[in-house]
């Protein structure tokens, strides 16, 4: 559905040139749901821009839902959908207006279009809403409404940039509920940027991880939390056991990176939940009674941690900064 | 294409009617000149030597309804930048529709608000005061109005995409707008009589001062001098080269 090779972009700001991508490959089969995921800054929106013909790429090539970007944009745009960060809803327009107007640009017939409003409308739950002002709804009916205009002419491939950005809890599960359902329904190709791990983790087949420009990883969230090289077990134990403690968890089958600090033992196994026995009869086997015991699982923030030395949020401070 | 054009035309036309504020302020400059600076010109003009031939309302109305598509064609860039900063321009954008019927929708829209602004004045010049001119000769403003609407909004908003910005927009604009408007000769004209060399040699190399021209030459009956001929070229020219360059811009600002 989409195949991008060494797609690059760069932009001039105060006579200097400052490259926001740089060489990025993508393959996204039909009926995926991949998420893009990496700090703000990090070039997803601008790779995004690309994809969907609104920014030329400097360099590279792609071919997007069949059709070439640079030899056939207007095909492109024919055939995906594309819902922006910020959305781009008419506030004085009336629901049921702005998907109709949406659906003619693509080219729909007033009956065909009008139909097609109402039920991509029925779908995201904004059935009650349609006559309503556009500035009227709620940040998260407003946020369906941007969806839902992506969807009018029924593309193969949508585009979602930070689909939950700004938006409570609730009105978040809400929308991923709907991003799943179309998926599962319809079997739309759903690409999506996101900054929230969560959100990645929650939601998508596959990860690209971006940092920098560059694509640093690509896999499904699993396979993306072992190349962290297992789960973290911290044991709890009295100062005094310290380091018989930490002698027994060297010795644990596939134990690695063992560190102390205060009162806990902290080392990596692939496994926790299969070396915690082994490690319990053991400290026993010591006579050290534990105080705490806990195995923390890696989240794709510790895989962006591992792939790029820093947190998602300290490489989005350093952009604010810089 | 015209199909699209007309889809944004009735589009930006809605919300234009459902929020009709904008229009009503636009044509309460022109409106104001008329009733309260209007009636001084009269016996001005019949004293004033130098003055061009004809009433002071066929010197006057002309000259608003130049005012009121310079002023007001000229700020619908703040419509498309408020349209850029909600996202709206670049979802239109992602849909096969042609580039040139998202600027034509919006510059058409521009038009006959334009037009309809400038048969208020017409009317009330008119039946409140003593305007007296031809058909011919309102039918022909209108048709320059509109030009000259369609020119001034396809300049705004290749600004408004190019610059990108809310705040240099309106110093851009007020900065070249002021001395257009000034050496248009509005409220009182530039002539030889009237005006040092240098002041009238300046306002020949403004083309909005041949239009306003144009139209007063029109409207005093004349369709056969030098003047209707030159402000309609210029107006023609001046119409077909920013319409070219509103185009450009809004195909330039997607690949």
């Amino acid at each position: 559905m989409i195949e991008a090779h060494g797609l690059a972009r760069s932009f001039r700001a105060r006579g200097k040139e400052i490259a926001a991508v740089r060489g990025v490959d993508l393959d996204v089969a039909a009926g995926e749901l991949v998420g893009f995921l990496g700090p703000n800054g990090a070039g997803k929106t601008t790779t995004l821009r690309m994809l969907t013909t609104l920014l030329r790429p400097m360099a590279g090539r792609a071919v997007v839902a069949g059709r070439d970007l640079a030899a056939d944009p207007v095909g492109v745009r024919r055939r995906i959908g594309y819902v922006a960060q910020g959305g781009g809803t008419i506030p004085e327009s009336r629901v049921l207006e702005d998907l109709v107007m949406q659906g003619r640009l693509h080219g729909m017939g007033k009956a065909d279009a009008t139909a097609q409003a109402r039920a991509v409308g029925e779908r995201l739950d904004l059935g009650e809403l349609l006559e309503r002002p556009v500035k009227s709804l709620s940040g998260g009916q407003r946020r369906r409404l941007d969806i839902a205009l992506g969807l009018v002419h029924r593309p193969d491939l949508v585009f979602l940039d930070e689909p939950t950005s700004a938006l409570d809890p609730r009105s978040r599960a809400n929308v991923w509920e709907h991003i799943r359902a179309l998926r599962a329904d319809l079997g739309t190709t759903v690409f999506l940027t996101t900054h929230y791990l969560d959100e990645a983790d929650a939601l998508c087949d596959r990860v690209l991880v971006i940092d920098n420009g560059e694509i640093v990883a690509t896999g499904s969230p699993a396979e993306l939390k072992a190349k962290v090289s297992g789960d973290l077990v911290s044991v709890g134990v009295p100062e005094l056991a310290l380091s018989r403690t930490a002698e027994i968890a060297g010795r644990i089958a596939g134990g690695d990176a063992v560190s102390t600090s205060d009162n806990t033992v902290e080392f990596r196994v692939p496994r926790g939940d299969l070396a915690l026995p082994e490690l319990l009869r053991a400290l026993d086997a010591a006579g050290i009674s534990t105080t705490s015991l806990r195995v923390h699982q890696p989240t794709l923030d510790d895989v962006f941690l591992t792939l790029t030395g820093r947190t998602i949020r300290d490489a989005e401070e350093a952009e604010v900064a810089a | 294409m015209l199909r699209e054009t007309w889809l944004v035309f009735s589009q930006a036309m809605r919300l234009s009617l459902r929020n009709p504020a904008w229009a009503v302020i636009g044509v309460m400059q022109p409106l104001l000149y008329l009733f309260f600076f209007g009636p001084l010109l009269e016996r001005m003009t019949a004293n004033t030597p130098g003055f061009p031939p004809g009433t002071s309302w066929q010197i006057l109305t002309p000259a608003l309804i130049v005012q009121l598509a310079l002023f007001g064609a000229s700020f619908v860039g703040f419509g498309l930048l408020a349209e850029l900063r909600m996202g709206v321009v670049e979802r239109m954008q992602v849909t096969p529709a042609s580039r040139l019927a998202l600027l034509l929708g919006r510059v058409l829209r521009d038009a006959v608000q334009t037009l309809a602004q400038a048969v208020l004045i017409l009317i009330l010049a008119f039946t409140v005061f003593d305007l007296r001119a031809s058909v011919g000769a309102v039918l022909l403003t209108l048709v320059m109005v509109a030009c000259l609407s369609l020119a001034l909004s396809s300049c705004s908003y290749a600004l408004a995409l190019s610059l990108r910005n809310e705040e240099a927009f309106p110093a851009i604009l007020n900065t070249v707008l002021m001395p257009i408007f000034l050496l248009s000769g509005i409220f009182v004209p530039i002539t030889q009589g009237l005006a040092p060399d240098w002041l009238y040699t300046l306002s020949r190399w403004n083309p909005f001062a041949h239009v306003v021209d144009a139209e007063r030459a029109s409207f005093r009956g004349e369709f056969t001098t030098d003047a209707l001929l030159t402000g309609s070229v210029v107006l023609f020219v001046m119409t077909a080269l920013s319409l070219y360059w509103g185009a450009r811009t809004f195909r330039r600002e997607s690949a």
